[in-house]
């Protein structure tokens, strides 16, 4: 340990959990299962591996309960790679989150690729000394999550599918409701933020058979009252950057440069890639295709050139044979 | 570093810098935070690499390194095996992550040479530079630990100005050129 008084430090700050995330900005972060794949991910030029037990696809495939990966493999790549290690906890499972920061994994993917481990409440990351990213499909799920702690927010996509249109469509929806925010007025932008508490209203109500006021303690030790307060306060901050007050990363279903380019144009500020890099013919070609293009992810010509040769993407599977309750994306709230 | 030619009325521009061609019009550069091998692996790829040595053999182009930006300015690295090709820039040893991994990042003050009050400063999986030589000079010090440095038109911080709205070290910068 250096020497430093460590009294007068302050950790796990938001200033340092979404500087962290910050750092990550126009990056990829890749989905490996073992050292050699940790190794190839860094060769290839990641910002940040995700350590996991089996890609979302393998997941989908294998089916049974996906839990949090064995903290063996995790720590065999945090030995490995230089570039910060991620690895994945079940939603609401805060124990997994607690064993993994003990690891010393430098950010916890609270993920629905994952089964939940609880119906009614996701994890508080405000406890925790390291960041967490969430899923989102939309504008509220993004604040629910940002309000409970989240650094860095990425769309749900449909993970292990290779196929980009969930991952689209949630960005979209968090970008058209922002702008939306522009022009709402005061009265408006409160209602939505109403809105947007009503999913913890929803678990108290299941859970206690009551109704709830502004004193009632509806997550962890926050009242409904500051809750609501909070919420709003994000939205409007929301309102006036137009856009989230965390970095935002595109997720679930990124198979080629091209997709991972096209994510960054519609707004995302990095890429996570799953299934996609070593569930391909070429695994190391790919992972470098795809930096390459989310650093150039506005220059044609480099998406055009970096696309040539890489042999076959992942087959990919249509969303609409995908039997509903299936769905990862649906997992959260 | 917009902000500061704004509030400051002074001329000049930042400007986004993806590609080598973007360097020719630029009189000095900011190499920011992020990740020591992914920075390095872009600046070779890309030809930057190059273009930037040139300009430093010819001694007309500022640098201003935070974080993994300062890991790129030293000279040798603690970590001899990284996968890292420096630009030797200032006469420093540079360790990465010194501090370990990002459960023991923090925010901290520290003061630094030539500016009155002191600075907050934000430490993310920071760098610390742990031994100095030649021309370089020592700007600050968290504690024992050297965080700041300077030599001729470079300047290299461990910290991350970018994330806080104090705009000294911008200032600090620009004067340099």
């Amino acid at each position: 340990m250096k020497e430093l008084d460590i009294t007068t430090l302050r950790h796990g700050t938001d200033l340092v959990k979404r500087g962290f995330s910050k750092m990550q900005k126009g990056g990829v972060i890749m989905d490996v299962t073992t050292v050699e794949q940790a190794k190839i991910a860094e060769k290839s030029g990641a910002v940040a591996v995700m350590a996991l037990e089996r890609v979302p696809a393998d997941i989908r495939a294998h089916g049974g309960v996906a839990r949090m990966a064995d903290p063996t493999i995790i720590k065999e790549i945090l030995n490995t790679v230089s570039i910060p290690v991620m690895a994945k906890a079940r939603i609401g499972h805060f124990v997994e989150a607690q064993a993994l920061e003990a690891l010393g994994v430098d950010m916890i993917d609270e993920s629905e690729v994952l089964t939940p481990a609880d119906p009614f409440y996701h994890i508080d990351k405000r406890c925790f000394t390291i960041p967490f990213v969430c899923g989102c499909r939309n504008l509220g799920e993004a604040t629910r999550r940002i309000w409970e702690g989240a650094a860095m927010i990425r769309t749900k996509g449909e993970a292990g599918t290779g196929n980009i249109i969930e991952a689209v469509r949630h960005q979209r929806m968090v970008t058209r409701m922002i702008s939306t925010l522009k022009t709402m007025p005061t009265v408006k932008i409160q209602k939505v933020a109403d809105a947007y508490c009503q999913s913890y209203i929803t678990s108290y109500k299941t859970l206690t058979d009551q109704n709830v006021d502004d004193k009632t303690i509806v997550f962890s030790s926050s009242t409904y009252g500051v809750l609501k307060k909070e919420v709003y306060d994000i939205l409007k901050e929301i309102k006036q950057l137009q856009r989230l007050p965390v970095v935002n990363f595109a997720a679930g279903g990124v198979a080629t440069p091209a997709d991972a380019a096209l994510m960054m144009q519609i707004g995302s500020d990095g890429v996570f890639v799953g299934s996609g890099i070593f569930k391909s013919k070429n695994p190391e070609k790919r992972a470098k295709a795809i930096v390459e293009a989310v650093a150039h992810f506005d220059e044609p010509e480099t998406i055009a050139d970096v696309s040539k040769n890489l042999g076959d993407a992942m087959l990919g599977i249509e969303i609409s044979s995908i039997p509903k309750d299936q769905l990862l994306q649906e997992r959260g709230w | 570093m917009n902000r500061v030619f704004q509030e400051d009325k002074k001329k000049g521009k930042a400007i986004l810098v993806r590609q080598s061609k973007d360097i020719d019009s630029c009189d000095a550069l900011i190499i920011p935070g992020g990740e020591s091998t992914t920075i390095s692996r872009i600046l070779v790829n890309s030809g930057m690499y190059d273009v930037i040595r040139e300009r430093m053999n010819n001694q007309d182009i500022a640098l201003m390194g935070t974080c993994a930006g300062c890991v790129l300015l030293a000279k040798e690295l603690t970590d001899t095996k990284a996968d890292v090709k420096l630009l030797e820039a200032i006469d420093m040893l540079v360790e990465r992550n010194a501090f370990g991994r990002q459960k023991e990042s923090f925010e901290q003050s520290v003061q630094i040479k030539g500016l009155t009050n002191s600075y907050h400063a934000v430490f993310i999986r920071a760098p610390i530079i742990t031994k100095t030589w030649g021309d370089c000079e020592i700007l600050s010090k968290a504690g024992k630990e050297i965080v700041m440095a300077r030599q001729k038109s470079y300047l290299a911080l461990s910290f991350h100005p970018e994330l806080t709205d104090d705009l000294r070290i911008h200032r600090f910068f620009l004067e340099m050129l």
